[in-house]
C-alpha cells in the first residue's frame, strides 16, 4: 500500500514515551505514575488482572482520551488530535459495519481520507486476497465466521496506514483454535510490517508470542509492576515456541507476577 | 508498508472458516425454503375468513338491522354498487392526502432528528417542543387549520404530518444515538470526521429503527386524513363517513373503513419490504 494522508515523518528512535501518566473516572483510579517507553518498531504486551486500567491506557495513548497527569508522547505527537493522527486502535469485539462487504470494510479508512469509493475498493482488492479472504470480498460481515470478521478488523485498522497500532485483546472473542491461528498469522504479519504494535491481553502465552516486550500491570489503580524482554526464533513455529524451555520460564514466571499482581 | 505480494506467511489457513461460513449459508436457504409463501399467508387469511364467518353469523341469526350492524355481503354490495360514483374519488384524494403528509412528515422528522442528533443544545431547544405538539388535540386543531387554509387539501396535509412525525423523530434519534460507542472511537482512529462517522456509521445503523418509526406512522397516517376531512371538506373518504353516517347509511360507512383499512395495510406492507431491500443485514449475525 502506498502511504496516503497523514503519514508522519518521524526521527527513527522516536517510538512511544508515557511519563507518570495518571487517569482518574471520579472517585477510581484507573491508572497511575505510569512511566513506559517503547522504541519506533518496537511489539509491546501489556498483561494485568482485569481492571487493572490497561484499556485506559491503549484510549490514553491513542489520544481517544488524555491524562489528568503526566506527559505521553507517540512519534512525538503529544496532543491528543495529533496522536490519534498516529494511531490505529482495534478492539476485542470485530465492530465491522453490517452493511459493508469485506471490501466496503477494509477501504473505510481510505474512503474517510477522502478516496473515492471505488479507488479505495480496488486498493484494497489486493490486501484483501492476501489475508486469505479472496472469494470473500463481497460477503457482509453477518455471512463470515468470527476469526474471518476479526481479519477483516485487523486488515480494516491496517489499511488506515498508520504507524502504531493499538490491540486491545484483539482475540479474546475467538475460540482457542481460532484464536492461536490468528495469533501466529499475526506474529509472522508483524515481523514483515515494520509497525509499532502495544497489545493488550490477559492472555500470557498471546502477550509472549507478539510482544518482544512484556510489561505487567498490578491491580488498580494500575502501575507498571514488572517489564520482561523476549527473544525467541523468528521462524519458529508456535508449536516450537510454545516448547522452548525459556518460554516456558518466562510464562511461569509472568503467571506468577500475575498472581502477585491481582 | 505492507509486504511485497506473493508473502507465503500472511495468509491463514482458511479452509475451517471457509466450511463454516458455507454451512451457515446452507442454513439460511434451508431457513428461507422453510416458510414458503403460503405458509406466511395462510394464518392471516384464515383468521379473517373466522372474524367475517362469525360476524355474518351474529348478524343473520341475530336478525340485526342493516343500518345497526351490516352484513358482509352488503358491506361489499354497497362497495361495488358505490365505488365509481363515490368511493373512487373519495379513496383517491385520502390516499393523496395520506401520501403526501406522510412524506411532508419524513421530511420534516429527518431534519429534526438531525438537528437534535447533532447538538445537545438543539436537543434541548427542540426536544420538549416535539413532545407538546404531541399533546395538542388534532380534534382542536382541525377546525382551526380549516378556517385558516379552507376545504382544500393543505390542512390535511399538516394534520396528517402532525400525526405522523413524532414516532418517526423518536425512532430515528434513537436509532443514530444507539450505535456502539466503541464504533464511534474506531471512526476516529479511522480517520473519520464527525461527518463521515455520521454517514458512514450513524446513518446506516439507524436505518431499522427508522423504519419500525415509518411503520408506526404509517398507521397513523389515514387516521390524520379522516380526522382532518371531518373538519372541512368537499371529498375523501373521511367526508363519505361523516356523510353516511348521519343518514344511517352504515354499510357504506363500513365500506369505506375498509378502504382505510386496506390502504394502511398497503403502505405498512410498501415500508416493510422498503425496510427488506434498504437493510438486509437487519437482524442478522446478532449476538
Amino acid at each position: 500500500m502506498t502511504s496516503t494522508a497523514g503519514s508522519p515523518a518521524q526521527e527513527p528512535e522516536a517510538g512511544i514515551r508515557l511519563e507518570e501518566v495518571g487517569r482518574a473516572f471520579g472517585p477510581t483510579v484507573a491508572v497511575s505514575g505510569v512511566s513506559l517507553t517503547m522504541p519506533l518498531h518496537g511489539h509491546l504486551s501489556i498483561i494485568g488482572p482485569s481492571g487493572c486500567g490497561k484499556s485506559t491506557l491503549l484510549n490514553i495513548i491513542s489520544g481517544l482520551d488524555d491524562p489528568d497527569e503526566g506527559t505521553v508522547e507517540v512519534l512525538g505527537a503529544t496532543t491528543p488530535d495529533d496522536r490519534l493522527r498516529r494511531c490505529a486502535w482495534m478492539p476485542q469485539r470485530d465492530l465491522l459495519l453490517p452493511w459493508r462487504d469485506v471490501l466496503g470494510n477494509a477501504a473505510l479508512a481510505l474512503e474517510n481520507q477522502g478516496m473515492h469509493r471505488k479507488a479505495a475498493r480496488s486498493q484494497v482488492t489486493g490486501l484483501v486476497k492476501r489475508f486469505g479472504l479472496s472469494s470473500f470480498e463481497r460477503k457482509l460481515p453477518h455471512q463470515l465466521s468470527g476469526g474471518m470478521r476479526q481479519r477483516v478488523s485487523f486488515l480494516r485498522t491496517l489499511v488506515a496506514g498508520k504507524e502504531v497500532l493499538l490491540l486491545d485483546e484483539p482475540f479474546g472473542a475467538l475460540d482457542s483454535i481460532t484464536r492461536a491461528d490468528l495469533q501466529f498469522w499475526l506474529r509472522s504479519a508483524l515481523l514483515e510490517e515494520p509497525r509499532t504494535t502495544v497489545l493488550v491481553t490477559h492472555d500470557v502465552e498471546e502477550a509472549l508470542l507478539l510482544g518482544d516486550e512484556v510489561v505487567v500491570m498490578s491491580a488498580r489503580p494500575g502501575r507498571v509492576a514488572a517489564r520482561y524482554a523476549t527473544s525467541f526464533p523468528a521462524g519458529a513455529s508456535r508449536r516450537e515456541l510454545l516448547r522452548l524451555a525459556e518460554f516456558t520460564e518466562l510464562r511461569d514466571e509472568l503467571l506468577a507476577r500475575l498472581e502477585e499482581a491481582s | 508498508m505492507t509486504p511485497a505480494p506473493g508473502t507465503p506467511g500472511l495468509a491463514p489457513p482458511a479452509s475451517p472458516d471457509a466450511k463454516k461460513a458455507s454451512a451457515r449459508k446452507n442454513a439460511r436457504a434451508a431457513a428461507r425454503r422453510g416458510t414458503p409463501v403460503w405458509r406466511r399467508v395462510l394464518p392471516p387469511v384464515i383468521v379473517l375468513i373466522l372474524i367475517a364467518a362469525i360476524w355474518d353469523l351474529v348478524v343473520h341469526l341475530g336478525h340485526v338491522q342493516d343500518y345497526i350492524f351490516p352484513s358482509i355481503e352488503n358491506v361489499f354490495r354497497s362497495l361495488f354498487k358505490n365505488w365509481s360514483g363515490i368511493l373512487a374519488s373519495a379513496t383517491w384524494v385520502t390516499f393523496q392526502e395520506m401520501l403526501y403528509g406522510f412524506l411532508i412528515s419524513i421530511t420534516v422528522a429527518v431534519v429534526l432528528s438531525l438537528a437534535v442528533h447533532s447538538s445537545a443544545t438543539l436537543r434541548g431547544a427542540i426536544y420538549p417542543l416535539l413532545i407538546g405538539s404531541q399533546a395538542v388535540p388534532i380534534v382542536v386543531i382541525g377546525p382551526i387549520l380549516a378556517i385558516i387554509f379552507g376545504y382544500g387539501i393543505s390542512p390535511k396535509l399538516i394534520i396528517v404530518a402532525i400525526s405522523c412525525f413524532f414516532p418517526i423523530v423518536v425512532n430515528l434519534v434513537d436509532g443514530l444515538g444507539s450505535v456502539d460507542p466503541d464504533l464511534i472511537k474506531v471512526m476516529r482512529t479511522l480517520d473519520g470526521s464527525r461527518l463521515a462517522t455520521l454517514f458512514r456509521v450513524e446513518v446506516p445503523s439507524a436505518l431499522p429503527s427508522f423504519f419500525s418509526g415509518l411503520r408506526i406512522a404509517a398507521v397513523y397516517a389515514p387516521i390524520g386524513a379522516v380526522f382532518g376531512e371531518y373538519a372541512g371538506s368537499q371529498n375523501g373518504l373521511g367526508y363519505v363517513l361523516i356523510q353516511a353516517t348521519p343518514q344511517l347509511n352504515t354499510d357504506l360507512v363500513f365500506a369505506a373503513v375498509l378502504l382505510l383499512t386496506v390502504m394502511s395495510i398497503i403502505l405498512f406492507a410498501l415500508l416493510s419490504f422498503l425496510e427488506k431491500v434498504c437493510c438486509p443485514w437487519a437482524g442478522k449475525g446478532r449476538k
